[in-house]
């Protein structure tokens, strides 16, 4: 991370820090100097995006606690003392809850851009899975947050989801129970979910940073999959990559405040301003949207623990990902048979998650198996078999070659090479 | 002391090794052991363990539902065409085989009379709580005129047996007696 940087303290306060604690040229090695592929497009700028979704998260919150009750007689009340009497607190709220929703569409973005740019691929496999851990750190996050303003909807997600560890032979009872910490979601659960939910973040803070000094150690991938060969290839990360990474979060602003400001409920569910009442459940409970495609999954299989295995495991799949591809090509963009494929799963996870909105009847339920079959098919059937049957075009020799001939979607202006002094 | 020689033996250094690293291994349980069980439910949710109550005014028909440990228990009163139906079922109809009630022996076949309270078998007594993912179904309904569960649609008969859908188990009967006339103690 640090090796990139050619820094030399100039002044005297600088050669007193450096010679102490090297974390100038540190910063400078990873977020200045550091030599970036030139051909990034803008699907490479949601990982900025991320970092700036997740420090909002933070920053958010934070302040959301000043205000909170985390009990059962109290939790539901000050989310409403919140959203009317707090200063700003209708703001901060809706930035925050928004906020998870709006760090799911970009995770999912940022995932889909690795799964078709093939960087999960060695050397960058560490980078993947620690990724893959920040979802599911994630994935907990989102939903112990979703249960504290003790709402039905809150109340009932934390119950089936919770449940889902009762389909765990012999232990699974035992292990529910002291999730709960009673023998029903209650008053211990809230306040232990509070606890986690503001844990779990700086958690998540802590992978991103392993996450981020792995793909600084094999460099980034790029648009092309071939590694950087000489300077020509790359550029500095500042300022290039920060304006270009700014540019794209501005953007992506745009589209959250649109969402916090005029559609601040779209995404959540009515039932959520009920109170929870543990003696009444909602007619239809689900899950909110960025869970919808597992729990597709989860309803598709008619054994409760098949069901619960398979949900888990479309995430597990995930980790081995990297062993599953056998191709040599790390780009989608020269892989026309994975090219394909790679929409047809994408149009897949799509259509699970609208298969997790519908009601587990029906033409739902054969749609939901069949999709759900194809989502692991696809991991574990199709790329494997496409590293032998398929013929990928000719890689272009280096990074410079393919943006001077206006290869794999970058601007031709990039071609100048500014480090050839 | 003679140097041990054979690098195969385990000499009295190995020993201390190991016994020090066990040594290790149980301290560290031993401090764990505290944060985790601290999750488990405490001394008040523990206390909580039985209620009474008065049923005098449940007509046949009619159902009742409680609060027990955080959770809803029905109560019904069931009708006779209820109960018939219940019996009129072979065992070999029932997804789970098993009564599911904490009165009798876990091996109890899941009869209407194994369902019902002893003796009284027009009363059903479980906890509303679906096997499957834990929601609470809706009384009077799904195909077999007992239980329907809305989150993923479970059907339960009239003896709160599991017949249709994604959950694994019989409504679960608590432990419960009729200590008067018109009065159940659940718990």
């Amino acid at each position: 991370m640090a090796g990139h940087s050619n820094y030399v303290p100039q002044s005297a306060a600088a050669k007193w820090l450096e010679s102490r604690l090297p974390v100038i040229s540190l910063m400078r090695g990873s977020f200045v100097d550091f030599p970036t592929p030139k051909n990034l497009n803008y699907w490479w700028t949601f990982g900025g995006i991320l970092f700036f979704v997740l420090i909002a998260q933070i920053l958010t919150g934070i302040v959301l606690v000043m205000h909170y009750t985390p009990s059962t007689d109290a939790a539901f009340d000050s989310v409403e003392h919140i959203m009317r009497d707090v200063n700003f607190g209708w703001l901060l709220r809706y930035l925050h809850s928004n906020g998870a929703s709006m760090f799911f569409i970009a995770v999912y973005i940022h995932i889909f851009r690795g799964l078709y740019y093939g960087s999960y691929k060695a050397p960058r496999e560490i980078s993947w899975i620690l990724g893959v851990i920040i979802f599911l750190i994630m994935m907990g996050t989102a939903f112990m947050g979703y249960v504290l303003p003790w709402g039905q909807m809150s109340f009932w997600g934390a119950t089936v989801i919770t449940n889902l560890f009762s389909a765990i032979p012999l232990v699974g009872e035992a292990i529910v129970t002291w999730l709960w910490g009673g023998f029903a979601v209650d008053n211990p659960t809230l306040n232990r979910f509070f606890s986690l939910h503001y844990l779990l973040p700086f958690m998540i803070f802590g992978v991103v940073i392993l996450h981020v000094w792995a793909f600084h150690t094999t460099g980034n991938n790029n648009p092309t999959g071939v590694q950087p060969k000489t300077k020509q290839d790359t550029l500095p990360f500042h300022p290039y990559y920060t304006m270009k990474d700014l540019f794209a979060i501005v953007v992506f602003m745009i589209f959250f405040s649109w969402f916090a400001f005029y559609l601040p409920n779209y995404l959540g569910h009515a039932d959520n301003y009920i109170e929870a009442d543990p003696l009444v459940t909602p007619a239809h409970i689900v899950p909110e949207w960025y869970f919808l495609p597992f729990y597709a999954i989860l309803r598709a299989v008619p054994d409760k623990l098949g069901g619960v295995v398979l949900m888990f495991g479309a995430i597990a799949v995930l980790f081995i990902l990297p062993w599953l591809d056998t191709s040599k090509v790390r780009s989608g963009a020269y892989r026309p048979l994975f090219k394909q494929f790679f929409w047809i799963f994408a149009i897949v996870c799509v259509a699970l998650g609208y298969l997790g909105a519908m009601p587990a009847e029906g033409i739902y339920v054969t749609l939901s198996r069949i999709f759900t079959a194809y989502y692991f098919a696809h991991f574990l059937i199709i790329l494997p078999m496409l590293g032998f049957l398929e013929k990928p075009l000719p890689l272009p020799a280096s990074i410079s070659e393919s943006v001077l001939k206006g290869g794999s979607g970058t601007p031709a202006g990039a071609a100048a090479a500014p480090d050839t002094k | 002391m003679a140097h041990n020689t054979d690098p195969e033996e385990p000499n009295r250094r190995d020993f201390l090794y190991i016994a020090t690293g066990a040594m290790g291994v149980v301290g560290a349980g031993a401090l764990v052991w505290p944060f985790i069980d601290q999750m488990n439910p405490d001394a008040s949710a523990l206390a909580l363990a039985s209620i009474e109550v008065d049923v005098s005014a449940v007509e046949e028909g009619q159902s009742i539902t409680v609060k027990w440990r955080g959770k809803p228990v029905f109560i019904r009163n069931r009708t006779e065409t209820e109960v018939q139906e219940a019996a009129g079922v072979p065992l070999s109809d029932l997804p789970d085989k098993l009564a599911r009630n904490a009165n009798l022996p876990a091996n109890a076949e899941a009869t209407d009379p194994n369902r019902g309270v002893k003796d009284k078998e027009n009363w059903l007594v479980q906890i509303g709580i679906c096997t499957h993912l834990g929601c609470v179904p809706i009384g009077d309904a799904g195909e077999f005129g007992g239980w329907f569960c809305p989150c993923h649609g479970s059907h339960y008969d009239t003896a709160g047996r599991i017949r249709k859908g994604p959950a694994p188990e019989n409504l679960l009967i608590p432990p419960l007696e009729f200590v008067s006339d018109s009065t159940i103690k659940i718990g």
